[in-house]
Formats: C-alpha cells, sequence, structure tokens
C-alpha cells in the first residue's frame, strides 16, 4: 500500500486513483466511500463476494458508469469531471470483460485491427504488424484469419486481452476475465495475465481467484458491502485482520 | 370459351421487357433510398432524443397505416402544387422510397436492438467514436441479422410499384394496360406479366442472395448464423 | 385559413366510401380467412403432394402484385365469357390475396405449437383430427392471433387498389370528388387521414396482443449499465 507521495501541491503519482467513491443504481447503494490507489506497474486485485460492490468500482474507472460523487484519477484524466475527453481517457485505459464482447462478424485479426486504424488513424499495413505482434505474445498467431466463433473460450478472451494490448494502454483492467470459462481454460488466460504483469503493466483485476491473486498481485482490495474493508500485499490473504475477510478467505477454500 | 391467344400478346415482348427494366429500375433507386432512409429514421428512433425518436416514430405510424396507392397521389399531387414539375418516374421513387424507409425502420431497429449492448461497450471502450462503433459493430451485424426480412420487404417493395402505374410511370403493369387494350386480350397479358413479376421477384432474390455473400464474408465462409 | 371548396358534404361522401372499404375489407377477410385456413391445413398436410402444390400456389400469389391480380380479374375473366362487377372482381382478387398471405401466417402459428404438444396428443390415443383441432389448433389460434390482427391493416389498406377497377370505395369516392372541386392534396389528405383513423387502432391491438403474448419474458433488462445509453452520450 501506498500513502501519497510527497509532492510540493500534495498530488499523488498513482497512475489510478479512486477516493471517496460513492455511486448508487436508484436506490441501491453499490458504492460507498471506495477509495484506493494503484502506482504504474503495480498489479491490484479486487476481491469481495457478488455484490460486493468490485465490477461497478472497476467499470467505473473507465467512465462504463457514472459515479454520484467522490474523484477519479486515472493517467492524469479526472474521470468523474463531466467534459472529460473519453477517447483519450479510452486510449490510455485497456478493459477486458467477463464475456469477451469479440465482434463475430469479423475476423481475429480484424478484431484487434479496428481500434487502431480507426481510432488511432493508423495505417493498415501498421495496424496488421501490432495486430500480430499482439498475437503472439497471446500465443495465437496462427488463428489471425480465423472468426471468433471457431475459437474456444479461453481462446476468445487471450484475443480480447490482445485486442485492448494493441491501443497500448497504460492501464489494463480485468473484469472476471475468467469467470465464464471453463476450469481447464482458465489456466491458458492467467498464463497471459501474468506474462503481462511480469512484463510491467499497470493493472487492475477483479477476480475470484484467490491463488492467482496472492500469485501474482502487489495490492489486494478487499471489497464489502460497497466499501474497501481491507487493503494491503497478497499477506492480508493469509492474515486477515477483519471477520469478513476472514470468512471469505475461509469460503474460498 | 373464347380460345386463349398468348402469341398476339408475346410478340410484343419489346415492350415487357422495356416496361420491366423501368420496374428494375424503380425498385433498385427505391429500395437503395428506403434502406438508408430506413436506417437513420431505426437510429433516430432509438436516440435519448425525444423528439426525434418522436418523429421517426410518427413517420413510421402514418406510412404503415395509409396505403401505398393514396401515399402516391399525396407526394403526385403535393409536389406539384407546390410548383414542382418532377418527372413521373422521380414522383414514384420518393413515394417508394418513403413508403419502403417506414418499413426498413422497423426491421433495421430489430436489427439495432438484436446487437448486445456489451458489443457497444467493448467498442467505446477502444476509443472507437459514436459514429465508428455504428458502422463497424452495430450496422452490419444488424443487416445480417434481419436480411431475410430486408430481402422480403423490398422484393414487395418492387411488385408494390405496380401501383406507379396509376401516376403515368411506364413500368411492367403500365405496360401490360396498353397492351391489352390494344390485343384485346387482357387474360393473357395479366398472366403473361404476373408471370413477368414472379421471374422478376426470382431476380431480385438471386440478387440479394449474391449482394449478401459480398457483405457478410463470415457467413460466406462458415454458413452460420450470427 | 385554407380556402377550399371542400365542405362537409364531401366529407360525407368520403364516409360512405369508407364504408364500402369496410364492406370489402370484411369480403375479403371472411371469404379470405376460410380459404386461408385450408391452405395452412393443406401446407402441413402429410401428402407432400398437397404440400407442394398449395406451397406453388402460395408463391404464385405471393409472387404477383395484387394490382396484376386485380385486373387480371376485371378485365380478364369476362374475355373468358365470366361477368364479373368492381366489386365481385375485387372481393376475389382479395380472397386471393389473403388467401396466400394469411394462410402462410396461419401455417407458421400452427408450426410454431411445440412438438411435445403433438406427440403428447398422440399418446393419448386422439385421432389426428382430434389431435388438429382439440389441442394444435386451440394453440395455434392463440400465436395467430397478434399477426392476424397486424395483416387486417394489410386488406384495409389493400383496398384501395379496388379503386382502380373503378369499385368506389374510399379512394374511389375521393377521385369522384376531385374531378368536382379539383384539389386532389386536400382529398387525399382527408382519405389519409379516414384510413389511418380505421388502420392505427387495429395496428395498436395487433401489438398489444403480440406484448401480450411474449410476457414477461421480454421484461426490460434491469442490469445497471442500461441506465446509460452508451452511443447517446452527447
Amino acid at each position: 500500500m501506498n500513502p501519497f507521495s510527497p509532492n510540493p501541491d500534495g498530488a499523488s503519482s498513482a497512475v489510478v486513483r479512486l477516493h471517496d467513491v460513492h455511486k448508487s443504481f436508484g436506490s441501491l447503494k453499490v458504492l460507498q466511500g471506495v477509495g484506493f490507489e494503484v502506482d504504474r506497474g503495480q498489479v491490484t486485485a479486487i476481491i469481495g463476494r457478488s455484490g460486493s460492490g468490485k465490477s461497478t468500482a472497476l467499470r467505473c474507472i473507465d467512465r462504463l458508469e457514472r459515479i454520484d460523487s467522490g474523484e477519479i484519477v486515472v493517467c492524469g484524466h479526472r474521470v468523474d469531471a463531466p467534459d472529460i475527453d473519453l477517447k483519450a481517457l479510452r486510449l490510455d485505459v485497456g478493459i477486458v470483460f467477463q464475456s469477451y464482447n469479440l465482434f463475430p462478424h469479423l475476423t481475429i485479426e480484424q478484431n484487434i485491427t479496428l481500434a487502431p486504424r480507426s481510432a488511432k488513424g493508423l495505417s493498415k499495413a501498421e495496424a496488421r504488424a501490432i495486430a500480430l505482434d499482439v498475437l503472439a505474445k497471446v500465443g495465437l498467431s496462427d488463428k489471425a484469419t480465423y472468426y471468433p466463433e471457431q475459437l474456444s473460450g479461453g481462446q476468445q478472451q487471450r484475443v480480447a486481452i490482445a485486442r485492448s494490448l494493441a491501443m497500448q494502454p497504460k492501464v489494463m483492467l480485468f473484469d472476471e476475465v475468467t469467470s465464464a470459462l471453463d476450469p481447464e481454460l482458465t489456466g491458458e488466460v492467467l498464463r497471459v495475465i501474468e506474462d503481462l504483469a511480469a512484463g510491467g503493466m499497470t493493472m487492475v483485476m477483479v477476480t475470484h481467484e484467490m491463488a492467482f491473486a496472492r500469485k501474482v498481485a502487489d495490492q489486494i482490495v478487499f471489497m464489502h458491502k460497497g466499501k474497501v474493508w481491507e487493503r494491503g500485499g497478497p499477506e492480508i490473504l493469509s492474515e486477515p485482520q477483519t471477520a469478513e475477510l476472514r470468512q471469505f478467505v475461509a469460503s474460498d477454500l | 370459351m373464347t380460345e386463349l391467344d398468348f402469341a398476339t400478346v408475346l410478340e410484343r415482348w419489346p415492350l415487357f421487357v422495356d416496361g420491366a427494366w423501368v420496374t428494375i429500375r424503380l425498385a433498385l433507386v427505391a429500395t437503395l433510398c428506403g434502406f438508408v432512409i430506413g436506417t437513420l429514421c431505426a437510429a433516430g428512433r432509438r436516440s435519448r432524443h425525444a423528439v426525434l425518436s418522436r418523429v421517426c416514430g410518427g413517420y413510421v405510424e402514418l406510412i404503415r397505416n395509409t396505403p401505398l396507392l393514396v401515399q402516391i397521389f399525396l407526394v403526385y399531387f403535393g409536389l406539384s402544387s407546390l410548383g414542382l414539375k418532377l418527372p413521373a418516374f422521380t414522383v414514384a421513387v420518393i413515394a417508394l422510397a418513403v413508403n419502403a424507409g417506414a418499413y426498413a425502420t422497423e426491421i433495421m431497429r430489430a436489427g439495432f436492438d438484436s446487437v448486445n449492448r456489451s458489443q457497444l461497450e467493448a467498442a467505446e471502450c477502444l476509443g472507437l467514436s459514436r459514429l465508428q462503433v455504428y458502422w463497424h459493430v452495430v450496422l452490419f451485424p444488424a443487416m445480417e441479422r434481419v436480411y431475410p426480412a430486408l430481402t422480403s420487404q423490398f422484393v414487395l417493395l418492387m411488385l408494390a410499384s405496380s401501383i406507379c402505374s396509376q401516376i403515368s410511370v411506364e413500368e411492367l403493369t403500365a405496360v401490360a394496360n396498353h397492351v391489352q387494350s390494344d390485343t384485346y386480350r387482357p387474360f393473357e397479358t395479366f398472366l403473361v406479366i404476373g408471370a413477368g413479376y414472379i421471374v422478376l421477384s426470382l431476380l431480385m432474390r438471386l440478387g440479394f442472395w449474391g449482394l449478401g455473400a459480398l457483405l457478410f464474408p463470415r457467413r460466406r465462409r462458415l454458413g452460420t448464423a450470427l | 385559413m385554407l380556402q377550399t371548396a371542400f365542405n362537409a358534404n364531401h366529407l360525407l361522401f368520403l364516409l360512405q366510401g369508407a364504408m364500402w372499404t369496410l364492406v370489402l375489407s370484411l369480403i375479403a377477410f371472411i371469404g379470405g380467412g376460410l380459404a386461408a385456413f385450408l391452405v395452412a391445413l393443406a401446407r402441413v398436410s402429410p401428402s407432400r403432394t398437397v404440400r407442394t402444390a398449395t406451397g406453388l400456389w402460395v408463391q404464385l400469389v405471393q409472387g404477383s402484385p395484387l394490382l396484376v391480380i386485380m385486373f387480371l380479374a376485371y378485365f380478364g375473366l369476362p374475355t373468358l365469357g365470366i361477368k364479373v362487377s368492381a366489386l365481385l372482381a375485387a372481393g376475389a382478387s382479395l380472397t386471393v390475396y389473403v388467401s396466400a398471405y394469411l394462410g402462410e401466417i396461419w401455417r407458421a402459428a400452427i408450426q410454431a405449437v411445440p412438438r411435445p404438444q403433438w406427440e403428447a396428443a398422440e399418446c393419448l390415443a386422439l385421432s389426428k383430427a382430434q389431435r388438429m383441432f382439440k389441442v394444435v389448433l386451440p394453440q395455434a389460434i392463440r400465436l395467430a392471433t397478434p399477426p392476424t390482427v397486424g395483416f387486417m391493416v394489410q386488406i384495409v389498406k389493400n383496398t384501395s387498389l379496388a379503386s382502380v377497377v373503378g369499385f368506389v370505395e374510399l379512394a374511389r369516392s375521393g377521385q369522384i370528388i376531385n374531378n368536382s372541386i379539383f384539389e386532389p392534396f386536400i382529398v387525399y389528405l382527408v382519405i389519409a387521414a379516414i384510413y389511418f383513423a380505421i388502420c392505427y387502432p387495429l395496428s395498436v391491438w395487433s401489438r398489444r396482443l403480440e406484448d401480450r403474448r411474449a410476457g414477461p419474458s421480454r421484461a426490460a433488462a434491469t442490469s445497471p449499465s442500461s441506465h446509460e445509453p452508451l452511443l447517446s452520450q452527447s
């Protein structure tokens, strides 16, 4: 856990920073004062029960949900500001979803080159080079001309990761990316995430994979009832301070 | 029982071909314009701006609850009362396109609705603009899913173009009327052009099938539904 | 204020025409409906010949413009020695038209009754006729009602083509009025309004029936992200 760095103007050097974030859906209070930070190169895992607000918190980082109050700063962008440049934010942040969300009518390569060509204006050749590069990184170079429906769930998720990586983001968000996969397919996806982490990517992932979180994360954020209940390094999983985290860890065994 | 004489009718086949060609041109131009109108209105229907949504909705309801014949007359007489002297073909295209647009709106709306929200989220999170998302992620999958409905609707449009004979457009039905009054063989004449329309329907369906193969490479390669 | 020669008498004349529109629509619906029932049954017949022959009939009718069918009936039949009035020609044409389109709608409804229903009826030792009439058809009727009501709108609109063969329904009444006051735009505007007044309630009813049938499965998504329409974030 990192305190605010001692800059002259008191600003934090964290890549992702949430401060006192509140969000309700109608009368349902989903986030009740969430705050944590992620430094460059740091991997943060958000864990918690269903309904604890962890996915919502992640989605708020990329402005998929608008917060009611509080502050979110990502790579220098004030996400909670009403006039935020969404495109600039999304060029810096990559997000991978539970249901992969590949575009079914495009080939794998087209899925990956779409954003570099349309959002960044790269040429067909440049985009293609990037696509082949990221596909190699996730181990699917031979699948470039296939369509998503021809791939397994694990392969599709790896393509989804490659698709986000092709935009060269500064932060990667993962929203329970292995939850929809058959158990034997989660391994290949987790390996890719682990490689990314080792490569120094700043990551925030919402996950149920406790063993994986313990292994890869620098910071664990345990959320309960819309609040950050505990925060710390992986050791908090073996030495929980609160009863709720103790219960949560125990139920996972 | 009078003898049926198809020969007298069939020897006028060049006239029928001319008429069929006008029908084809009418149908193609109206189909294209109708599709564009329908796509734009479908987007308008789904817009967050209540006024736009209601205007598009009102347009659809007005067209779908009044006969094409009346619409054609309204466009024809309406334009001339505004002082616009347009050729009958253009008037017919306008009326047909406006008519087709309303039906296309509902079809495309169903198509757009069939695209999962999460697809839109993924596209926006990649940095694509609203328009880019619509073009690359929504439009083609939507079209592919409702393609059979679109095809049927536009074939119906081609058949409905026969009504344009009433404002003196020299399409197939108008030609038939000339021929039957010349040959005194209405039964044979209308049977012949009936067959002609069936052939045109088949040709149109073939054309659409080919276009589909071009627009939807995934379907061409894998043969599965989206 | 618009200066027009269109007065209440003209409106009355139009409404009379509208009445004939409704009469013709009813004839088409009843006559065509009976024929459609036969077509639908024939299309699901165990006999391949019957199925294909009826299928051919449907393709022929659906591939021809209604106007051509009307011309065939009104101008063509007399040359074969059959006398037809405008009403008869229009009525017969619409009956043919309805038999094909409504027949297909009803065929689809019959085929939409889940297979297990047929099988359950068979296992209860019901005869083929009993299975059809006591188990399948009642359910098919429920499935067919929304599109049938929707199709009634098509019937009413298509009666306007009867004007072309001289039958004095709503559209023809308008042409007659036009020939005396020469204000086609206003006349057709009123005509359009009358058609709309007849058809719109039917359309609304059809949609309501469709929504009711689809029921709870069509309930709006309650996922949090559906609160914000992403593509309209202007």
